[in-house]
């Protein structure tokens, strides 16, 4: 029978076993930034070889293998979780939920993200990485022509993760349709939300797509199939086709949170509401829907003909309209405001200008022809960095110092906030802005050095000592952290920035059942309406009355070891692993489905105590 | 009228500051700009388009942004809520409706170039016709109404169209020559075309711009663009000329016998050989050794020591050569030239 009493696990035990939205939250932050520091190093290696025309310290395939991992990385298995990360904090507090509507789930996903991102990192050290480039362009990452076990690890490890993802997603879909607080319409709920729930419904319709990719990759790698292989009857334009029908949703799965943290970011410190809030949600939708309209934009050198490319090109522009609606919207919020200079808010101002740099050179990448010059040189390498580094990351950077203190209880350092971000703005700016003038004066990407006297020496030096400051802004942030966690202090206030949102009603760190009664919404900016109608807090919907929460479990690691068994398998042809490791999995399906979780409550008595220690 | 002109004087400092921005900006013979030909020519222009009118938003953002900040911090002591204002339907209208027009101003443009760009010239007797296949790491340029093959060097003449069939020995390629227009990808498996011309003679650097492997860094070219009467002979050359004697015929001689015995299975001369390697008809004409080192004596020898040092992951394998080999090599392939 069920467990009714209350679990008490701690320690490591309890991280692998938890299904609570915060603390799964706080492993994605944990695992997504180590990655980024993985990827943030191979970036770095990759900046001091091309430093100088003509080096030697990694060239050739080592090169190679840095940039596909450096690609992958950064977008899989660090863009992707810090995004989850954020979503997981703070999405079912400002819906005024107590968890997400699948914690198993939700676990589960994590932990594949996991186990496929270690899977693809063990290549490394077991005999090579992948060095097709994160796109894996076939028949150059077919078996004829990358003949290590490599692309196969990227294969593997990237369907696990992609699982992990999807079911992520579709976690957040049905969390945002179904658990929202009394009183909270889909127009009453914040911008950060609206975003992750357009985020959501993009990653269930485009990881499908790469899935389906991988699936054919892996049956040509592994078993011999011939899907990409010409001489056979294949074609290698459908791996393009299926990976950019997957790859530019992709982009705006990672820049829409971005979108919807600085709106929370800015609306806060200017003391306003977000300007032209339906303008912004109807925005979002636009974007999401054109984002799977336009993914021939990244095949214009092809040579799908005129017809498609004008078309393409026509829709591409389009999405220049909801963009601006956006950053329009942005600047009159802070019109008329109360502007208070935070790190966190530093961070979202910045993003404004840079981001609309990226936004731009995107316009100009969408004019077909003029992108005939463009494509594949280093104009297109800054494009994309301006939109996620200078877009998502200013935006994860800002969305952790404005939450931080809702996730742990304590306050970032603001000071040493203000140097992470001045490094880091100025260092980013440094290495990306003279890239635009790299590709156009005929530098391709992905290539492991250029030769000198080609007027291209400046550019890459300046690039280099930009990254090497914007490593030093990172590490700042690391010592932030430290510092922080190290430093006696007292527990961070309830609404230490004067929010505006539900998640600011709670305790800091939020308890674990979050809301002690469920809050009665009455409008958008729900806490803020309280404050200004001189309510102390928010107005219950329901009596005080024990809680029910999701038992722990440890089967979603469990499961996920199973993957990880199966996907190391089918990278070395060992189908008996393969078997072993997929059978664990479905052993654990069966224990999921098999027995009864019922749960355990929390008692009223125990709420009362909780609450009375809160410093609210 | 008048107004139309005062609205270009308007423009014309905008403009001026992208133009000096821009030209001069790179290598001539490496840089998309400085347009040297019709097609890159056109792709500068829209470049400059779409940047004139981005500035100009721009300088929208950033105006309303640093006045906003300067004008609405935050002030000490002063604690009074500001206006919740909700949104403004005409503001919300303008910002929608001027990139609209912003966009059609440059979808028009995009659209003629577009198909200019993608028109088919592979029947016009007038129109130079060449096939370039993308190998890892090298290119191959075929003649094929004058049977002509070659490597490396592409010749055209100044002034005229030249038609380019696109095709890949292996994996995708990307030919592009930054200074004359932009790319197309080489496909295995499909054919791909595009056109060019050279409005000046000179020498242009041609890249490979999709990753295709460890050398993709390498994988350099050059357009040769040379007048008509030169191309003409260089054309008599190749399909009627002899070889100039060596200069020391006796160890060429050696160099040619030890090409026929290691050397023939991948490399053709003068139509004889396989397809694995560079056609070697004309090398001693070159001017470089694997599209990037220099073509001289020793850079040769260097190749031909070890070609995996120079070209990391490139496919001549060949048992390493003494250094007596190599010599003879050397005065034979140099003697490669045609008259
Ligand atoms: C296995 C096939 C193979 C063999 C055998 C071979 N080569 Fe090569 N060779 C190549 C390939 C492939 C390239 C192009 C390398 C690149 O640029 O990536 C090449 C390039 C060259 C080049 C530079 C050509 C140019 O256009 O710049 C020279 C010169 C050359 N080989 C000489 C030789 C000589 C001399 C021998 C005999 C000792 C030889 N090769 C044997 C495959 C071969
Ligand atoms: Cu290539």
């Amino acid at each position: 029978m069920a467990q009714h009493v209350r679990p008490r696990n701690t320690g490591l035990w309890d991280w692998i076993t938890t299904v609570d939205h915060k603390k799964i939250g706080i492993l994605y932050l944990v695992a997504g930034g180590f990655f980024f520091l993985l990827g943030g190093l191979e970036a770095l290696l990759m900046r001091l070889q091309l430093m100088y025309p003509e080096q030697n310290f990694f060239i050739g395939a080592t090169f190679n293998e840095l940039l596909t991992m450096h690609g992958t990385t950064m977008i899989f298995l660090a863009a992707m979780p810090l995004i989850f990360a954020v979503m997981n904090a703070v999405v079912p507090l400002q819906i005024g939920a107590r968890d997400v509507a699948f914690p198993f789930v939700n676990s589960l996903g994590f932990w594949l993200f996991f186990s496929g991102g270690v899977l693809l990192n063990l290549s490394w050290f077991m005999g090579g990485a992948p060095e097709a480039g994160w796109t894996a362009y076939v028949p150059l990452s077919g078996m004829q022509f990358s003949k290590t076990t490599g692309v196969s690890f990227y294969v593997l490890g990237l369907q696990i993760a992609g699982i992990g993802t999807l079911i992520g997603g579709i976690n957040f879909l049905v969390t945002i349709i179904n658990m929202r607080a009394p009183g909270m319409t889909f127009m009453r709920m914040p911008m950060f939300t609206w975003t992750a729930f357009i985020t959501s419904a993009l990653i269930l319709f485009a990881f499908p797509a790469i899935t389906v990719g991988l699936v054919l990759l892996m049956f040509d790698r592994i078993f011999g199939a011939v899907f990409f292989n010409v001489a056979s009857g294949g074609n290698v334009l459908l791996w393009q086709h299926l990976f950019w029908i997957f790859g530019h949703p992709e982009v705006y799965i990672l820049i829409l949170p971005a979108f919807g943290m600085i709106s929370e970011v800015i609306s806060t410190f200017a003391k306003k509401r977000l300007f032209g809030y339906s303008a912004m949600v109807f925005a979002t939708i636009v974007i999401g829907f054109l984002g799977f309209m336009v993914w021939v934009h990244h095949m214009f050198t092809v040579g799908l003909g005129p017809v498609a490319n004008s078309l393409f090109s026509i829709a591409t522009m389009l999405i220049a309209v909801p963009t601006g609606i956006k950053i329009f919207n942005w600047l009159f919020t802070l019109w008329g405001g109360q502007i208070r200079f935070t790190a966190a808010n530093l961070f979202a101002v910045g993003f404004i200008p840079t981001f609309t740099i990226g936004g731009m050179t995107g316009v100009m990448l969408s004019v077909a022809p003029a992108d005939y010059q463009y494509q594949d040189s280093y104009f297109v390498v800054a494009h994309f960095h301006y939109v996620l580094v200078g877009g998502m990351m200013l935006g994860l950077f800002a969305a952790f110092y404005y939450w931080w203190p809702k996730m742990f209880g304590k306050m970032l350092n603001e000071a040493m906030g203000k140097w992470n971000f001045w490094l880091f703005f100025i260092g980013f700016h440094l290495t990306f802005f003279p890239q635009h003038f790299l590709g156009l004066m005929g530098m391709p990407r992905r290539v492991f050095t250029f030769m000198g006297g080609q007027q291209l020496e400046l550019g890459n030096l300046i690039s280099t000592w930009g990254a090497i400051i914007m490593g030093v802004g990172t590490l700042l942030f690391l010592v932030n952290v430290a510092y922080t966690h190290m430093k006696k202090q007292p527990q961070a206030p309830a609404d230490p920035w004067d929010g505006r949102t539900l998640e600011w009603t709670i305790a800091s760190p939020a308890p674990e059942y979050n809301f002690a009664q469920t809050p009665r919404v009455r409008g958008i900016d729900a806490f803020w309406i309280e404050k200004m109608a001189g309510n102390k807090g928010m107005t219950p919907a329901e009596p005080l009355g024990p809680i029910h929460m999701p038992s722990p479990s440890v089967l979603p690691f469990i499961m996920s070891i199973g993957f990880f068994i199966a996907g190391m398998g089918f990278v070395f042809n060992k189908y008996l692993f393969a078997i072993v490791g997929l059978g664990i999995v479905l052993i654990c399906m069966f224990f999921r489905s098999y027995k009864d979780d019922e749960g355990f409550h929390i008692d009223v008595e125990e709420i009362k105590e909780t609450e009375k220690g809160a410093r609210l | 009228m008048i107004r139309r002109l005062q609205h270009v004087g308007r423009m014309l400092p905008l403009l001026l500051m992208v133009a000096l921005l821009l030209t001069g900006c790179g290598d001539p013979y490496l840089s998309a700009l400085q347009p040297k030909g019709s097609v890159a020519d056109m792709q500068f222009n829209l470049i400059k388009l779409s940047i004139i009118i981005m500035l100009g938003v721009f300088t929208v953002v950033v105006v309303i942004f640093t006045y906003v900040l300067i004008r609405y911090r935050k002030k000490k002591g002063d604690n009074s809520i500001p206006e919740q204002v909700e949104g403004n339907h005409k503001l919300e209208i303008i910002w929608t409706a001027i990139p609209f027009v912003l966009l059609i101003i440059l979808a028009v443009p995009m659209v003629t170039t577009t198909f200019a760009l993608a028109k088919d010239y592979s029947n016009d007797k007038n129109v130079v016709q060449i096939t370039v296949t993308g190998h890892q790491f090298w290119w191959e340029f075929e003649y094929p109404d004058q049977k002509i093959k070659t490597a490396q060097e592409l010749y055209i003449p100044v002034n005229k169209k030249a038609h380019i069939k696109l095709e890949s020995a292996d994996v995708i390629h990307s030919f592009w020559v930054p200074a004359l227009g932009g790319k197309k990808d080489t496909n295995p498996g499909m054919t791909n075309y595009l056109w060019l011309d050279a409005k000046e003679e000179g020498v242009f650097q041609g890249r490979c711009a999709e990753l295709c492997g460890e050398s993709h860094a390498l994988m350099d070219f050059k357009v040769k663009v040379v007048s008509q009467e030169e191309y003409d002979q260089w054309v008599a050359k190749m399909t009627k000329g002899t070889n100039k004697p060596a200069n020391n015929a006796v160890l060429a001689d050696q160099g040619a016998e030890i090409f026929q015995k290691s050397c023939v299975n991948c490399h053709a001369v003068d139509g004889k050989g396989g397809p694995a390697g560079p056609d070697l008809t004309n090398f001693g004409d070159r001017t470089t050794v694997a599209g990037i080192l220099k073509n001289d004596k020793k850079q040769l020898a260097k190749w031909l020591t070890d070609p995996e040092a120079v070209k990391p992951g490139n496919l001549m394998i060949i048992p390493k050569l003494e250094e007596k080999q190599v010599d003879a090599l050397v005065e034979y392939l140099h003697s490669l030239k045609r008259e």
